[in-house]
């Protein structure tokens, strides 16, 4: 018995299922687009509907060089950001004030059932109306569709620390405010940092939907627009970036997790 | 006047349904230096009286008096609370969970640090200050919880069973560690508890509660020998199985 060449063994082991499930996804990934590029030269798909990963990219670079793809995806990128910061942020707040004033939330929660059962994107037309055809109602569509769920989910976090916390706090004669900010809030850091995680998501589909009622700009206009010239490589190139922009997104939200989280 | 005193304290409880009467008729004196402690079954009250000592809830009716102010007078820092747990903060570190108490009267600076982070070595648990409560064992952490009592130099010292979740051998450690720091600094002390020999080894008396509603039921003076030992010696010496029986006996008859 020699635990130090177990311990290799183990590790390598453990080195070898790792390398063994990394081999596995490039080969969905593979398969995937070459399996695309074959179909659609072999026509047993329609090119003209889903185009061709070798088309995609050659349109890719046609669109970077000309500089119309960088200002797209940068006008959705940034809406998106701005929407994801400001409904998380609001949804936060209005969690805190639910939690501030056990009253208040009482009264609100059928409207805070309402609302969160109502699809946010019908409000669109309406918001557009409000704000304009611009930057303010897209970013409005992005941050509107998480603020609700965010702050039931937010509030229902802040309900459950553990009242002993509070209790502790509360001997040593703190405020409400104290007891918020020492106990109530790093409590809930965990399930702040899981809601931004679904808001990514969520912002996502509120800016493409509004860039799809309004815009004349951005990733979701290009969709659209592509949709009504029967341009699909234009679509699917569209579905690309969004792809790994929102990959990128939810990448960042899970460092920002590791970096606040020390469990 | 005594240090503390608890005058015709009555509580009752009130839901949709009920109104269950947790306390009723109490009324006892604490003289400044002592520790006193609530024996009792399991719904007899004695929690719901050190929570009300503590300034968490109002009685229904009575008061409390700290030196002749009511309680809430000066909420403060005239109370200290240990509960059964430790409920050190997770995401601070031991020595952020100590100065919490300070923190949030803003005295967490210069000379009442250093006196605090000095409160650290006194519970033993000198260059943990730095590392966070999941760290610790469950005995340090209570002892932690200790030091995070003290540090606002507290009048009162209210123990809400706080050795109940330890195992046997770090208990009568932490009895010990307990008793030796509160009588060093002159503390009074009121231990909540359903161990009738932690109860003798630790206190100076013992009201014995009795349940529906919560009442004294009856108070023993712990004898001169056992007082003055520490709580492990207490339990060795030949008064400790006296008083044992004579408590057992009574609480066996509040059972009928």
């Amino acid at each position: 018995m020699n635990i130090e060449q177990l311990h290799k063994q183990y590790k390598t082991s453990l080195k070898k299922e790792n390398r063994l499930i990394r081999l596995y996804q490039i080969l969905i990934f593979l398969v995937f687009f070459s399996s695309w590029e074959l179909f659609s030269r072999m026509e047993w798909i329609d090119p003209l509907i889903f185009s061709s990963p070798s088309k995609v990219w050659q349109l890719f670079l046609q669109k970077l060089a000309d500089g119309t793809l960088l200002s797209h995806s940068g006008v959705t990128l940034f809406e998106t950001v701005l929407g994801f910061i400001i409904g998380t942020l609001l949804g936060t707040i209005l969690a805190s004030l639910l939690w501030w004033s056990p009253r208040l939330s009482k009264t609100l929660d059928p409207y805070l059932v309402i609302l969160n059962a109502m699809p946010k994107v019908a409000l669109g037309p309406i918001i557009i109306v409000a704000f304009g055809p611009g930057f303010p109602s897209i970013i409005s569509m992005g941050a509107i569709i998480s603020i609700i769920i965010t702050t039931i989910v937010v509030y229902t976090a802040f309900r459950e620390v553990d009242p002993n916390y509070l209790k502790v706090l509360q001997t040593f004669g703190a405020t409400r405010t104290q007891a918020f900010r020492e106990a109530i809030l790093p409590a809930s850091f965990p399930t702040i940092i899981s809601t931004l995680k679904v808001n990514v998501g969520l912002s996502w589909v509120g800016v493409i939907v509004g860039e799809f009622l309004v815009s004349a700009k951005g990733l979701g206009y290009l969709i659209i627009y592509g949709f009504q010239v029967f341009n699909f490589t234009l679509v699917m190139l569209a579905l690309m970036i969004i792809a790994v922009f929102a990959t990128i997104m939810y990448q960042l939200v899970e460092l920002l997790e590791r970096k606040l989280i020390k469990d | 006047m005594s240090f503390l005193t608890i005058q015709d304290i009555h509580h009752t409880y009130f839901s949709n349904q009920t109104a269950a009467t947790a306390l009723a008729d109490i009324s006892l004196d604490i003289e400044k230096g002592e520790f006193v402690s609530f024996l009792g079954p399991s719904g007899c009250g004695k929690t719901t009286l050190l929570s009300i000592i503590a300034g968490l809830f109002p009685p229904t009716s009575g008061k409390i008096l700290l030196e002749n102010k009511p309680l809430d007078a000066d909420s403060d820092t005239s109370i200290g609370y240990m509960l059964q747990q430790d409920y050190l903060f997770p995401w601070k570190t031991i020595e952020e969970n100590i100065l919490l108490g300070l923190k949030l009267i803003k005295k967490d600076e210069g000379l009442e640090r250093i006196k605090t982070l000095k409160l650290l070595s006194d519970v033993g648990l000198g260059g943990t200050g730095k590392l966070y409560p999941r760290e610790l064992s469950g005995g340090m952490r209570q002892r932690a919880a200790l030091a995070r009592t003290l540090a606002v130099d507290p009048k009162i010292l209210l123990l809400d069973e706080p050795f109940s979740a330890l195992d046997y051998q770090t208990k009568l450690k932490l009895e010990d560690l307990v008793f030796e720091t509160l009588k060093s600094f002159g503390k009074t002390a009121v231990l909540v508890t359903h161990d009738i020999g932690e109860a003798i080894a630790m206190s100076d008396r013992i009201y014995l509660f009795s349940p529906n509603p919560g009442r004294v039921h009856k108070t023993f003076e712990v004898p001169d020998e056992l007082r003055g030992l520490m709580p492990f010696h207490a339990r060795n010496h030949p008064q400790y199985p006296i008083l044992f029986q004579t408590i057992w006996k009574e609480l066996e008859s509040l059972e009928y």
